[in-house]
């Protein structure tokens, strides 16, 4: 059973967050560990392990990045593992841009202004990405999710400026 | 993780930071990303009319194991013919840095970045 199907959803890039949290917490009770207290030792484990799956499920279809490369595996593209480098001068010089203007982020002000500026570009390349899963171009999907990793990467890097800051 | 010695040393030195012209014809630019971590590598060279390597600058946001492989090849790449340095293979890079295997994505970073380079390097020089 793939987590589409845990959650009884079609196996598409859209979806509804509320549906999903919804039905995660219908599933979480009725496969909660502690139902299963007085259960045989086999009851138990396999609660848990269900328990554990459930999670995971949860956690890759939240996340509209995590979603979009778990769809590509499903369709037979794995990007999780994959060790190959991304070679599109203008995007890396737009993120060498990224990095450098980073770099000079020194008030709440300049990082308000990343934090838009990146979110904006992320949610184009989502929208981008959307169509493509929709249209099946698989590769040019994987590539719009390469893109947003790195993206994510950015993301990062601006919360670890903000914990320095706080 | 514990990184090794040499890639401590090129982490804290690293070798040849910087940039030259890009549109200058004996410069060759080579730009590439890691996606699964997000590291991006700008690798320059100034080629000579022999088609030698002279002069090689880095510029690399990631990893220290990233900054390392670059550095690394920099030094490497300097006085070799193109074809030479087209011939690096990254677990040569890896062996002298002796990176973990999670961090060999990094060498195959730098060893794309000369290719990349060179490739800009012929596209200048097809006409």
């Amino acid at each position: 059973m793939n987590h589409f199907e845990l959650f009884n959803l079609p196996a598409a890039f859209q979806l509804d967050a509320a549906e999903l949290q919804q039905r995660y917490r219908k599933l979480q009770q009725t496969m909660h560990p502690d139902r299963f207290a007085n259960g045989s030792e086999r009851d138990k484990l396999l609660a848990v392990q269900r328990t554990a799956q459930l999670n995971d499920a949860y956690q890759t279809l939240r996340s509209p990045l995590s979603r979009a490369e778990y769809l590509l595996e499903l369709r037979g593209i794995d990007l999780a593992h994959e060790q190959t480098t991304l070679q599109d001068p203008e995007f890396l010089m737009a993120q060498m841009e990224w990095r450098e203007r980073i770099e000079e982020v020194d008030d709440w002000e300049s990082l308000d202004a990343a934090y838009k500026d990146l979110q904006e570009q992320m949610r184009d390349l989502q929208a981008e990405l959307e169509g493509f899963l929709a249209e099946d171009a698989n590769d040019n999907a994987a590539i719009t999710v390469r893109k947003l990793k790195f993206m994510h990467k950015l993301h990062h890097e601006l919360e670890r400026i903000e914990e320095q800051m706080e | 993780m514990a990184y090794s010695e040499k890639v401590i040393d090129h982490y804290e030195n690293p070798r040849n930071v910087g940039a030259f012209d890009k549109n200058d014809p004996s410069i060759a630019t080579g730009m590439v990303g890691a996606p699964a971590c997000g590291d991006v590598m700008k690798l320059q060279l100034k080629i000579n009319d022999d088609g030698i390597i002279e002069d090689a600058k880095f510029k690399t946001y990631g990893c220290g194991s990233a900054i390392a492989s670059s550095s690394l090849v920099t030094e490497w790449v300097k006085g070799k013919s193109i074809d030479e340095a087209s011939q690096l293979k990254n677990t040569q890079i890896a062996e002298e840095l002796a990176l973990p295997p999670v961090k060999i994505h990094c060498s195959i970073l730098a060893e794309d970045a000369i290719k990349a380079a060179i490739a800009d390097y012929k596209t200048k020089h097809a006409k």
